[in-house]
């Protein structure tokens, strides 16, 4: 009876609320992520009203349909989108309390995101040997800006899931690890809905154009 | 599935299905496969074509946060949610509204 009360109790403490959550200062800096991430949001929505207003000054430059490789920007996005895939398999294993899988799904997610910029640097300096610098347009000024500025969060996302790594190795899953894989992964989610912007209106939108 | 028992007993507790995760990844594969081939099979005009693919995108804002990024979910009221309504609806309102004003720059030179 003690024990069964025990285990009882046990479940309606955490069924209820997943680990991330339990913490009260853990769950009030999940909701500082978001709204941070709603800012971030904002910092994009400049991005993207510059390029969609200079998208068509070329100044005789390169223009995107010359510019933009269509298996590259593929690869990209079918990348990302695996990696956040990848990123919430990891909070699953979190929620699930497997040390392992955690480690695992972050290292899958960490692979995958060095892919994606590794093959965006490549894609920079591709265009950049063909003339189409930063300097060349203000299309390209505006192209360079938005993409690169993504592409350095991604960056960022890799060195801080490197750093969560290694946390969770350390100390194992506790509401504090916990709530960090939590965040590490909504910023990466976050990412990839930027990106499905950027090969929707900028990508797609320019090969058509 | 190993448990790691050296954690707080509350993280070895229960079992979450990766079912979500797995229909919120092919959905986001199906809508990427839609939205580049409609575009690059030349079938529509421009216009119709890129309300199509900003349709296809809100479609792809919605399935990473109700399937990945645990929307629905917090502790208390739902403020994260007021504050992401607000920053799309200022993000799609600076977007919008600065194509909208310099398309008259265009009309006058």
């Amino acid at each position: 009876m003690a024990i069964a009360a025990h285990d009882a109790n046990l479940h309606g403490a955490i069924a209820g609320k997943p680990i991330e959550y339990q913490d009260p200062h853990q769950a009030v800096k999940i909701l500082g992520f978001w709204l941070f991430l709603a800012t971030d949001m904002l910092l994009f929505g400049c991005l993207f009203a510059t390029y969609l207003v200079l998208r068509t000054h070329t100044d005789g430059g390169p223009t995107a349909s010359q510019l933009f490789d269509v298996p590259g920007f593929a690869a990209e996005t079918i990348i990302l989108l695996t990696s956040s895939f990848t990123g919430g398999l990891a909070t699953l294993s979190m929620r699930n309390g497997n040390k392992k899988g955690v480690m695992a799904w972050i290292i899958v997610t960490i692979l995958l995101g060095l892919a994606f910029v590794g093959l965006e640097v490549n894609e920079f300096i591709t265009y950049a040997s063909h003339g189409a610098t930063m300097q060349r347009s203000a299309f390209l000024s505006s192209f360079f800006t938005l993409v690169g500025t993504h592409g350095s969060h991604v960056t960022l996302g890799i060195i801080w899931m490197f750093s969560i790594l290694m946390q969770v190795k350390k100390r194992g899953i506790t509401p504090e690890t916990a709530r960090k894989i939590f965040i590490v992964n909504l910023y990466w989610h976050f990412l990839d809905v930027v990106w499905v912007f950027i090969f929707t209106i900028v990508y797609l939108s320019g090969v058509v154009m | 599935m190993a448990l790691d028992h050296k954690s707080q007993p509350a993280a070895s507790h229960g079992h979450h299905s990766p079912r979500l995760y797995i229909i919120g990844y092919i959905s986001s594969i199906v809508l990427t496969a839609i939205a580049f081939g409609l575009a690059l099979s030349h079938t529509m005009h421009f216009g119709p074509l890129l309300v199509v693919l900003m349709i296809l995108a809100g479609l792809q804002i919605i399935v990473q946060l109700f399937f990945f990024m645990h929307v629905t979910e917090s502790d208390g009221p739902p403020y994260h949610s007021i504050a992401l309504v607000l920053g799309l609806f200022f993000t799609f309102a600076v977007a919008i509204m600065s194509v909208w004003i310099m398309s008259f720059g265009s009309q006058v030179s």
